[in-house]
């Protein structure tokens, strides 16, 4: 759970550009050093587009559909991209600082008036994000209880039936698709009306990317920063001394989440979007043929030792100035700064209001649920 | 056709989003953080691109005869 496996560490130190034959009998590249790691999502011959309709292994929704802005590459990527990208700049994102402050605040309010131990996943890590990213896009966020179990689906991993992904996709699509015809009747001041004045008045995308985009920007906003929340708090309760570390001083929050983000083990297999090359590429001294399916292994190249020294240990006062946490490259989690100020508060506001608290429930005792692409606990009881 | 001043500012948070969308213009120092491969351009619509999808704006255009910074949008 703190730790990527053995087998992958061992790759790292011996074969960190390795082919392999995954469970489901494909095969893929998987790369593990975090230069080679990073030159595979920055370099334009790792192609995202060309995984479309190709039998690569999946992960998350970005397989589903060529519409998907994770399944495009330059210039088509670019096009959609810089239709979000400004509401997700580090300036506009502070401007939210304020509003995500207040709604930590509540909902920590209302974990006190609950009965002790209280769940963590639905009182707190969940409802937060889902509240934040609702609200930047124009979705009520009390419709949360239709749409989770849907993105549930969508996040499968090879493990799940791939009908079932397939039935969750076209229900979180039709969800969409009534509530674009509404915003369209009625404009908000929202993302989403944003983006549908952007394909109406301007043709800059088609309505299946609309309603892709709007899907992606939901799951992507909501599922990762929950689970990393909690994950972050199985850390610091697994290092109890870096927990105090930070307790005592609050000021070092903001460098803590770049190391808690660096060093939790957030994607269950720790990969990254595959790639597919578009030539033969020479990767870290090995030649990768055209047409090869390039896993780059995110988890484990943040504790490659020409990252950081002594990578495998987690040290909230490490001097980072580099992660890949949120991938790099054209995808770079678009969502990046917002999921930094929302991890930021949340602990500010659980270490500082509920400087007591300790899990209910021993860490190794806690169980996931099956078959996602995130470590997504099913709940965290907590006392305070 | 317009002349630019390319600049990255210190804010860049090593995203890499600019050595994908326009490789030939952007490069990466050894700490991460990038940097112009010409400080004079002529006008170009992947730079532009680039200054458009950075997360931090760290991507500064501006006219190099006006000073005047340039339109993203």
């Amino acid at each position: 759970m703190f730790h990527p496996s053995a087998e992958m560490k061992e790759l790292q130190r011996s074969k960190p550009v390795v082919q392999v034959e995954l469970p489901d009998g494909s095969t893929s590249w998987l790369i593990t050093r975090y230069d080679d790691v990073r030159q595979v999502l920055v370099d334009p011959r790792f192609s995202r587009a060309a995984t479309v309709g190709r039998n690569v292994r999946r992960i998350g929704p970005a397989s589903a559909s060529g519409d998907s802005i994770l399944s495009k590459d330059p210039p088509e990527h670019t096009r959609m991209r810089r239709l979000v990208a400004g509401a997700f700049t580090a300036r506009r994102v502070e401007a939210l600082r304020p509003r995500v402050t207040k709604l930590v605040d509540e909902f920590i309010d209302h974990m006190f008036t609950l009965p002790q131990p209280a769940d963590l996943v639905e009182n707190f890590s969940l409802p937060l994000p889902v509240q934040v990213i609702c609200e930047l896009l124009g979705v009520p966020a009390e419709d949360r209880h239709i749409f989770h179990e849907w993105s549930d689906g969508i996040l499968g991993d090879e493990s799940r039936d791939p009908q079932e992904i397939e039935e969750a996709f076209a229900r979180l699509s039709g969800y969409f698709g009534r509530l674009i015809a509404t915003k369209r009747a009625v404009p908000g001041d929202d993302l989403m009306t944003a983006l549908i004045a952007a394909r109406d008045a301007e043709d800059r995308l088609s309505e299946a990317e609309l309603v892709g985009l709007c899907l992606t920007l939901l799951i992507a906003g909501h599922e990762t920063t929950a689970n990393q929340i909690n994950m972050f708090l199985l850390v610091l309760h697994e290092y109890p001394e870096q927990l105090e570390r930070l307790r005592a001083n609050p000021e070092m929050i903001p460098q803590a989440v770049e190391e808690l983000m660096r060093f939790a083990q957030l994607g269950t297999s720790g990969g990254g979007l595959p790639r597919i090359t578009t030539e033969e590429v020479e990767l870290g001294g090995v030649r990768i043929p055209e047409g090869a399916a390039v896993i780059p292994v995110l988890t484990v190249a943040n504790r490659d030792p020409a990252l950081t020294t002594d990578p495998d240990r987690v040290d909230v006062a490490r001097p980072l100035t580099t992660h890949l946490a949120f991938g790099a490259g054209v995808h770079h989690c678009l969502g990046a700064q917002l999921a930094r100020m929302e991890l930021q508060e949340a602990l500010r506001g659980l270490l500082g209001r509920m400087p007591r608290m300790e899990l209910a429930t021993p860490a190794d005792e806690l169980t996931f649920k099956n078959g996602m692409v995130v470590r997504s606990l099913r709940a965290l009881p907590v006392r305070w | 056709m317009a002349t630019w001043r390319v600049a990255v500012s210190g804010e860049c948070v090593a995203s890499g989003s600019c050595l994908g969308i326009a490789p030939a213009w952007f490069a990466r120092r050894a700490d991460g953080q990038s940097y112009p491969t010409s400080v004079l351009i002529e006008e170009n619509a992947a730079v532009l691109d680039a200054a458009a999808c950075c997360p931090v704006e760290a991507i500064r255009l501006s006219d190099a005869e006006t000073g005047e910074p340039v339109e993203l949008a």
